[in-house]
């Protein structure tokens, strides 16, 4: 431990999210002058401790403290005061307004701006710190953001973040800040977070790149399952030292779906990025590696490519499953019936009216075979549990007579005892000859796929088959690349 | 020096309004004189007003379908009270104004979408106008008739009034920090509230903005009509709405331009006289309006579409 | 709470006892004398409103940012043209009908072309068209008044039983648009885009030909009520659309549709549409004028949207 006292302290965070726990206790002191890596697979925990750093999240348990003062217990730690405190955060989504200019940006992000000609002094301090930390940049402070590319973006976020307009930084949380940047700009950044660190600022550094935080980080922090698994002097880290920590040692290998072996290929995709791919008849194919590097947009471009845009097909090529229910899953105005039965409504129509006893007999059916909790179907759709929506969603997909079906990460926030029931179902539909794209960020779940294909910036970089689809394997080609 | 898309955008309703103003001075060469200028552009002052208020609404991602109806409402008490007791004309004019930051407030604490509370307030204003004038009739009020029909040397008004217009609206809402506070609320709304900004203060705040441009609008038509009735401004709002996108605006994400916004609103007004020089009918000047508005998205639309091609190249 | 329970579930309800408690009242100040006469000349004024109200219902239900700024010029249009085509001969009716839909269908396909293509929020292609389109009307009618054909004159003024023709039409029209929004695959997939768009396409809904085909619909409608009102009022007139720009949006809001989309009803419509023509006759009737009809008018929408949106907070 170190000996230092702590100037920000999170003790025994517990948070849930319905019936996900996403902390677990989750105890974390920061000092000054130290820069802590923070790794993890998905759903780990990283950005949910962040957010509790950051003020944006209130842990139901747990303390906040701050250095010299009295401790904060839920309520008093927020935005506003970690502001106030030097705490700056840069997230992996942009949270520039791109329709300003950089110089703008940094006005509204900076108070101490306020004032006359505040353009021109705006303009000095956001060069002045890009020049600090990323000598030859090239961006002009009045420019347009939306205007600057991606990489640059991320630059001026970074450089924002470490800008003193009165309040000097104190606490940086970079969150990713690399995942945009070429090598020689990573660099440039992370020497800069040597320095940082060095003159007595504090940063916590999460990266999927772990030569980033074996090569900068004083101190690493490891969490797996909303726990903190290891806390160690970087020093005493190895690149297979980390990967290991991160897995589940010793856990029982979840039952393969034991495909018939390889059928007809129904398709072949060749994606911009990474490796072409294909799919049989009859095999699930999961798609693996950290969240956010191209998984769902490999899902979306094959549904566009397969789904008519102007008339219904009698036969459907495809159909979907989504992974945010909210967002692009569940028509919240409709009953259960009428959101499970919407992907097959080519079938229930006669004469272009939907006929009510061919609805309620699908209804009827897939609410027995796929066990949806409802005394009535025609209750609506947000009476049900997050993992009952699921449910739906996945008949809604099932009932089609489409040979393909595309999941984007379905199972995040359900239970243990609805997963089991879906694994069977998808199970006994790929018996019968239909094929299933898998996207998920659950490790058991891959280990559950005929083929798995994982994913690192943007495209595919391994193929894991049968027995050689191991957590270990997933972990090293998802951090480390091609295996 | 690199054209970015941003500067395109700026410089097609230039462009626009060039092509047009060649082909008016091309048709009719008598045109390119003070008195020909003064009334091409005649009726411009108003409907740049109207469409920079407009603007201001569309930089917080809303929209304002009563535009024409309060402008047409300020005319009416501009004619009237303003005329005949100028301190009450003045305080309606202002609690008007009230008004507006009003429903900003009501429209962000209930999540209302603005769209239909403005259509409300249509029928609210011109309820008020023809409660204030039945029928058509009132007067200019003389300062602003004698500040309307000024002849300056060499310029004519309108086109004076024009710049002066578009600079105030430039340095509003470009340049002060109020400005930059509101199109950040249009940018990304959440991203102020976390910086510490009330979001809520900026979206009355342009509301505010909005009505006293059209208050400013209703006088300015006023002094150059000398009469105005319940329904004399009930264009604008399609014309507002219609300037700011031809100036390189746009419906949501906070991107919108002053000057854009008033070249815009010039560029419909010359439309319609254009085709008079044309010796083409008017009963195609509203037409003509409408065939601009397509052209100029359009080529914008593809100058867009070739700048990200060669981006990506 | 049973009566607030079912309002809920049937936010149409309100517009109807809204506009039968006006009829009561007007009727109280005419001691029953008009009665009869008021509910046929509000049936009448209301099947207008209808008929492009229930074009703008589909186009709202589609999801925020869709509506029709096009309606009026199109009915300008379509009854111009209709008009002088038929030239007041009985044997030029049939094709004087086609034509006005058929002018009503291209401007959807116009309107949904311009979305696409240009990229543009459907506020703004709509609003360019019509401005086109009301020019093209100008033009055409070049202030002449044709007279319609005689039977199609008593037809739109006529009665059957006491019930305005053009009511019956409307309804006619109503209980189609009932079935097409409630009963047909093509209504679930209009009221699937409404509620998400994204959620749409991922479940399949052919999202593209779905919103063209709403489009041209609306159109359509507001092909055939420009004919029939210019029918009525014996002759098409150039500004014969304008009020019906806002009315349309108006029945549609008050009629109890979510404006956020997905969620539209019919009956509402006629509620609205007859409540509407009500508090004019009322207010007309106890001595106000237009002014105040207007504000009152302002006010209700604005009422109507704010109950709108406390009823979503109770039950969110």
């Amino acid at each position: 431990m170190n000996e230092q006292t702590p100037i920000l302290s999170v003790s025994d965070a517990r948070v849930r999210f319905g019936e996900v726990v996403a902390l677990d206790g989750v105890s974390l002191a920061l000092s000054a002058g130290e820069c802590i890596g923070l790794v993890g697979h998905n759903g780990a925990g990283k950005s949910t401790l962040v957010g509790i750093l950051n003020g944006g999240l209130v842990p139901q348990e747990g303390r906040v403290e701050v250095s010299g003062k009295a401790a904060v217990q839920t309520a008093g730690w927020d935005v506003a005061t970690a502001r106030a405190l030097g705490l700056r955060c840069v997230f992996q989504e942009l949270s520039l307004c791109p329709n300003l200019t950089v110089a703008e940006n940094a006005r509204l992000m900076h108070e101490g701006l306020a004032g006359g000609a505040w353009r021109a002094r705006a303009r000095a301090l956001v060069s002045k710190t890009l020049d600090e930390i990323f000598p030859g940049h090239g961006i002009d402070p009045r420019a347009t953001v939306s205007m600057l590319p991606i990489a640059r973006r991320q630059m001026v976020e970074i450089a924002l973040a470490f800008c003193d307009a009165g309040t000097p930084p104190g606490i940086v949380i970079l969150d990713e800040p690399t995942s945009s940047l070429d090598a020689g700009i990573a660099r440039q950044l992370l020497d800069h977070v040597r320095r940082f660190v060095a003159a007595g600022g504090t940063v916590i550094l999460i990266s999927h790149i772990l030569s980033e935080i074996l090569n900068t980080a004083t101190r690493i922090v490891v969490m797996k399952d909303g726990r903190v698994v290891a806390d160690r002097p970087a020093a005493e880290f190895t690149q297979a030292g980390l990967v290991t920590a991160m897995g589940t040692a010793g856990r029982e290998q979840a039952r393969r779906l034991e495909g018939k072996g390889r059928g007809e290929v129904i398709l072949t995709h060749a994606p911009a990025v990474g490796l072409p791919f294909e799919i049989s008849r009859g095999e699930v194919v999961g798609l693996a590696g950290l969240a956010g590097h191209g998984q769902t947009e490999l899902l979306r471009a094959l549904h566009g490519r397969l789904s008519p845009e102007w008339r219904a097909h009698a036969d459907p090529k495809v159909a979907y499953v989504a992974g945010d229910r909210r967002l692009d899953g569940v028509f919240d105005l409709w009953s259960i019936r009428r959101n499970l039965t919407v992907g097959a409504l080519p079938d229930l129509l006669r004469r272009g009216l939907v006929q009510p006893e061919a609805e309620d007999r699908a209804a009827a059916d897939w609410k027995a075979r796929i066990g949806i909790r409802t005394p009535d179907m025609g209750l609506p759709i947000l009476s049900l549990s997050g993992g009952n929506q699921q449910k739906v969603l996945f008949a809604r997909a099932l009932l089609t007579r489409a040979p393909l079906i595309l999941m984007d990460d379905p199972m995040r926030g359900v239970d243990v005892g609805t997963k089991q029931e879906v694994y069977e179902i998808i199970r006994a539909e790929a018996e019968k000859g239909r094929s299933f794209v898998w996207y998920s960020t659950e490790m058991e779940e891959m280990e559950l796929c005929d083929r798995v294909l994982v994913f690192r910036d943007g495209g595919i970089v391994a193929e894991l088959t049968g027995a050689s689809i191991t957590e270990e394997a997933i972990l090293a080609a998802s951090f480390l690349g091609a295996a | 020096m690199r054209l970015t898309p941003d500067m395109i955008r700026l410089a097609v309703p230039f462009l626009a309004l060039a092509v047009l103003l060649a082909g008016v001075f091309w048709l009719q060469p008598r045109a390119m004189t003070y008195s020909g200028l003064n009334l091409l552009f005649n009726l411009a002052v108003p409907i740049a007003l109207a469409t920079l208020a407009q603007m201001f609404i569309i930089s917080v991602n809303d929209l304002d379908l009563s535009m024409g109806a309060f402008v047409s409402f300020v005319a009416c008490v501009t004619a009237t009270f303003l005329n005949d007791a100028p301190l009450v004309g003045a305080l309606i004019l202002l609690a008007s104004i009230g008004a507006y930051a009003a429903l900003g407030v009501i429209i962000h604490v209930r999540q209302l979408p603005a769209i239909v509370v403005t259509l409300g307030m249509s029928f609210v204003w011109t309820g008020l106008a023809v409660m204030i004038l039945p029928s058509p009739g009132g007067a200019a009020p003389d300062w602003i008739r004698s500040l309307m029909t000024v002849r300056p040397p060499f310029v004519p008004m309108a086109i004076v009034a024009s710049v002066l217009i578009a600079l105030v609206a430039h340095l509003i809402i470009a340049r002060s920090t109020l400005g930059v506070l509101i199109r950040g609320v249009g940018g990304n709304e959440r991203s102020v509230a976390r910086a510490g900004w009330s979001v809520l203060r900026a979206r009355a705040a342009a509301y505010a903005l909005a009505a006293l441009f059209a208050v400013l609008a209703g006088m300015a038509l006023v002094g150059l009509t000398t009469a105005a009735d319940a329904n004399i401004a009930l264009r604008y709002t399609l014309l507002s709405i219609a300037g700011v996108i031809l100036g390189g605006g746009e419906f949501v994400g906070g991107r919108v331009s002053a000057v854009g916004a008033v070249v815009g609103a010039l560029t419909l007004a010359l439309a319609g006289s254009f085709l008079s020089f044309l010796r083409l009918s008017p009963d195609w000047q509203i037409g003509a309006q409408g065939a601009i508005l397509i052209l100029v998205l359009a080529l914008r639309l593809g100058l867009d579409a070739m700048e990200r091609r060669r981006m990506r190249a | 709470m049973t009566f607030l329970r079912m309002t809920a579930s049937r936010p149409w309800l309100w517009a109807w006892i809204a506009a039968v408690a006006v009829f009561g009242i007007t009727i109280a100040a005419t001691a029953g004398a008009s009665a009869a006469g008021l509910a046929q000349a509000a049936f009448t004024f209301a099947a207008f409103s209808v008929i492009v109200g229930l074009g703008q219902m589909f186009v709202i239900t589609l999801g925020p940012g869709n509506i029709d700024l096009s309606i009026p010029a199109t009915m300008t249009l379509a009854g111009t043209v209709s008009l002088k085509l038929m030239d007041g001969q009985e044997a030029m009716i049939l094709p004087g009908i086609l034509v006005a839909l058929g002018i009503g269908a291209c401007v959807g396909v116009l309107n949904y072309t311009l979305i696409r293509a240009l990229r543009i929020p459907p506020i703004i292609a709509t609003l360019a068209l019509s401005f086109i389109v009301q020019s093209t009307a100008i033009w055409t009618n070049r202030g002449l008044r044709v007279k319609p054909p005689e039977s199609l004159a008593s037809f739109s003024t006529g009665t059957l039983w006491g019930v305005p023709n053009v009511a019956i039409v409307a309804g006619l029209l109503t209980i189609a648009a009932w079935v097409l929004l409630e009963r047909s695959g093509h209504g679930r997939r209009i009221s699937a885009i409404g509620q998400s768009l994204p959620a749409a396409r991922r479940a399949g809904i052919p999202v593209e030909g779905v919103r063209l085909a709403t489009y041209v619909l609306c159109a359509t409608l507001a092909g055939l009520c420009g004919f029939l009102l210019s029918c009525f009022s014996g002759g098409a007139a150039l500004n014969m659309g304008a009020e019906f720009l806002l009315v349309s949006i108006a029945v549609v809001v008050i009629g109890g549709s979510s404006v956020a989309g997905g969620n539209s009803n019919v009956p509402g419509i006629w509620g609205a549409a007859l409540f509407l023509f009500l508090v004019v006759s009322m207010l007309n009737t106890y001595g106000f004028g237009a002014g105040p009809r207007l504000i009152l008018t302002g006010f209700i929408i604005i009422a109507v949207i704010l109950a709108a949106s406390a009823r979503g907070r109770t039950a969110a």
